[in-house]
């Protein structure tokens, strides 16, 4: 019973933060409504018995890209105003949409249940019962799943290098110490001797 | 007791969520990058919903992956997003065309 409250608690506000996050006249509030949709989202895969992703939702998600949209937010002077020029415009035909493919997946699904289609024969790896959930996936994943755990850090060097190499610019005008001038720098390039005569000035 | 079905309903409807939102801030590239997060996010519930009621941990290993790119996705989305607004000044993306090279 308290499960079941549970869940439908977190779905709620998880289905109602995502309206908020795309229908906020402004972006920071998105970004905080992303934050309410993740820790929802977070909560519903812990009443399943998923604490790894769930921590791993709220570490990466909300402490990382949540972060990283609210900075851009905030960094960029935008005038949103603008920006939803053509929102309601698009609202009818939207909503539209969305029924249509909301109804959709609950028609393939109602297919799924009512037995036309089979799925999920044949368990590759069940979850263990006497290990707790994240040492059952760091089981899996360090031995069966370790060229794919390779190559998903690849994926986020690669975002890394490429964030970075698209964002950094040389800016003109700005000085900096150059250490290899400065050493390369000789007492005779620099001193000059001059025996001025008494009463005339210097012209170096 | 909770079944597999109410994960699938709320993600599929997160799902939709996400679509609508791209449909409906077309211009605002923002909010199309926080919306493509949500489908990843119904993605991420789909996946956790099907290997906790099948009894099969892959599931939450490429819930893992999911979230790796989603990750790295967001952090170069934003980085083309700077580099087009210190060009262009606007994030409108109805003239995105204009970005060659």
């Amino acid at each position: 019973m308290i499960q079941l409250t549970a869940f439908y608690v977190f779905a709620a506000l998880l289905i109602a933060s995502a309206a908020l996050v795309i229908f906020a006249r402004n972006p920071v509030h998105s970004v905080l409504w992303l934050i309410v949709a993740f820790f929802n989202a977070a909560g519903l895969m812990v009443l399943i018995g998923a604490e790894f992703i769930a921590m791993l939702l709220v570490i990466v998600y909300v402490g990382a890209v949540a972060v990283l949209f609210l900075f851009v937010v905030m960094m960029l002077d935008i005038d949103f105003a603008e920006l939803r020029a053509g929102f309601m415009k698009n609202m009818p035909l939207g909503l539209l949409i969305g029924v249509v493919l909301v109804s959709e997946l609950v028609l393939g699904f109602g297919a799924w249940q009512a037995g036309t289609v089979q799925l999920g024969q044949g368990v590759t790896a069940p979850i263990p019962t006497d290990i707790s959930n994240t040492q059952a996936i760091g089981e899996l994943l360090y031995t069966k799943y370790i060229f794919l755990f390779e190559a998903a850090g690849l994926i986020l060097l690669v975002a890394m290098v490429g964030a970075i190499v698209l964002t950094n610019r040389r800016r003109g005008g700005v000085r900096t110490q150059n250490v290899a001038a400065q050493n390369a720098r000789r007492p005779q390039d620099a001193v000059v001797n001059k025996q001025p005569e008494v009463g005339k000035g210097v012209s170096l | 007791m909770i079944g597999i079905e109410h994960y699938l309903v709320v993600s599929s409807i997160l799902f939709t969520m996400g679509v609508l939102g791209i449909f409906l801030n077309r211009k605002n590239i923002i909010i199309i990058l926080m919306a493509i997060e949500l489908i990843l996010l119904s993605v991420n519930i789909n996946l956790v919903a099907f290997s906790a009621f099948l009894g099969d941990l892959t599931g939450q290993i490429f819930a893992m992956f999911v979230l790796t790119v989603a990750a790295g996705e967001a952090a170069i989305g934003l980085a083309i997003l700077v580099i087009y607004f210190r060009g262009r000044g606007t994030i409108a993306v109805d003239d995105a065309s204009r970005m060659k090279g």
